[in-house]
């Protein structure tokens, strides 16, 4: 079954969907995605269509874009309108507002600001440019903290001194604390995330699992994967378990990837604290350079501003990012706000629930449903 | 941004920094195989790739099925493969 033959067969999609509305038998239901790839999948397939209408899924602060705070962008652009910099990012973060504008609009300015795939391209910026300094914009969550971890390592063993890094790598672990300790939400469940998992393996979940009661579901990215997942995870509610399970096993090893997370804790530790859009400042929640590698960080190198700035007024991300509210309940939703003049971060990122919302979900109900030919799902009696 | 697009490994290119070629859907570049050494990586290997780091060792018929799933994503998997086109890892 969990093999990719079938990821596109409608039928068995149809069939794990009737199953699900079986055993949950109308019982409301909701589930946070953690992951914004998930969001994607789920608007893009309209996946909240073919489940049946008493689970519903909550999107996640899982979008490492979205839960950048404003203060940090601002401090980014700062380095960038630095002398004789080279400032590279993902092309995700160019269009995230600050309070006065993005990195496209500093690059309008005359900055200097690169959007490059990887932090090992910044590297080799940085050997090709000598008498340049090159500032690579690190952020994601533990999927991509590994990558900026190795180039730090072979920054320091060719000695590449105008190379550092504006470290701003998150952690999954206590976002899903903070989400799990808020009052405005109760969660039956969670759709683990695919890829962070695949770097920090499976343990770090038992707590949820343990002192939260709570069942979790690591899950692929293809539509399938999700709707198993829910399948995975209405199955233990009906049981009366809470258990982490993996149903990514193709991808995801128990244990995560053990050379990553060394790399990670060879050149990073943890911040005391860190602020997340929406989700306010947590403790422990962020990585910086350890001090071994002060001389490849920005944040000393570099004046920053370091302010906490508030969101736009307008703004809800906040409740998006919690899951209290759906995106198309935000009152600039779609028409001050929408991806190409974005109000807020959710609205940026492709992964953001905002945008994935905006591109695909006023459609998703009558097109993906006909596209896939996924029958609607015939309800239970006791609704 | 967590995406992970599958390739094959088609070079080693150095050794002391574990830089291999990996071909996705034709489009050969460089990536960092650091991060998979110790689960044993030869020529013909299949990965998936984040940000120009083989991050997991993936067997072929699930790398060829996640590339045509990528494929159906659309924008995402386009605007990654624009990025990894133009990546010049060394
Ligand atoms: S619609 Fe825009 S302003 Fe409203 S929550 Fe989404 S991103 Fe934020």
């Amino acid at each position: 079954m969990k093999y990719v033959d079938e990821y596109r067969d409608s039928n068995l999609a149809s069939r794990i969907a009737s199953e699900i509305a079986r055993l949950s038998d109308g019982r409301q239901l909701k589930f946070m995605e953690v992951c914004g790839g998930h969001t994607h999948t789920i608007y893009k397939h309209g996946i909240e269509d073919i489940l049946p209408p008493n689970i519903d899924l909550i999107h996640g602060p899982g979008c490492p874009v979205c839960v950048l705070p404003m203060g940090r962008v601002d401090d980014a652009i700062a380095i960038a309108h630095t002398d004789n910099v080279i400032f590279t990012t993902f092309g995700d973060m160019m269009r995230v507002p600050g309070s006065h504008g993005s990195l496209l609009d500093a690059k309008a300015e005359g900055a200097d600001v690169r959007f490059v795939y990887s932090p090992l391209d910044a590297l080799k910026l940085a050997r090709q440019y000598p008498e340049r300094q090159v500032v690579f914009f690190a952020i994601g969550f533990e999927t991509t903290a590994p990558s900026t971890a190795v180039t730090l390592l072979r920054a320091r063993a060719e000695k590449v001194k105008n190379f550092s890094i504006f470290c701003n790598h998150v952690t999954i672990i206590p976002a899903i604390k903070a989400i799990l300790d808020s009052p405005d939400l109760r969660l039956d469940g969670f759709v683990g995330p695919g890829h962070v998992t695949m770097v920090i393996g499976l343990r770090p979940y038992t707590f949820i699992a343990q002192q939260h009661r709570k069942p979790i579901v690591v899950a692929g990215f293809e539509p399938l994967d999700i709707i198993q997942s829910v399948h995975m995870l209405v199955q233990q509610i009906s049981s009366g378990r809470s258990e982490v399970e993996n149903q990514y096993v193709r991808v995801v090893r128990p244990e995560g990837n053990v050379k990553a997370l060394e790399a990670m804790a060879m050149t990073m530790e943890l911040r005391p604290f860190f602020e997340w859009r929406g989700l306010g400042f947590i403790t422990q929640s962020a990585l910086k350079l350890r001090p071994e590698f002060a001389e490849w960080d920005a944040e000393l190198r570099f004046e920053v501003p370091g302010l906490r700035v508030a969101d736009p007024k307008a703004c809800q991300c906040g409740e998006v990012l919690k899951g209290v509210i759906k995106p198309w309940e935000c009152k600039v939703f779609g028409t001050a706000c929408t991806p190409e003049t974005p109000i807020g971060t959710c609205m940026v990122s492709p992964e953001g629930a905002c945008a994935a919302y905006f591109s695909y979900g006023r459609f998703s109900m009558a097109s993906e449903r006909s596209r896939l030919k996924i029958a609607p799902v015939v309800q239970t009696q006791g609704m | 941004m967590c995406l992970g697009i599958p390739g094959q490994i088609v070079e080693i290119v150095d050794e002391r920094f574990d830089i291999a070629k990996v071909d996705v859907s034709g489009v050969k570049r460089n990536v960092s195989i650091s991060l998979v050494r110790p689960e044993g990586i030869a020529v013909g290997d299949w990965v998936l790739v984040h940000v120009g780091f083989a991050m997991s060792k993936i067997d072929e018929h699930e790398a060829r099925e996640t590339q045509k799933a990528l494929k159906l994503m659309g924008d995402p998997y386009t605007d990654e493969m624009a990025m990894f086109n133009k990546s010049q890892i060394e």
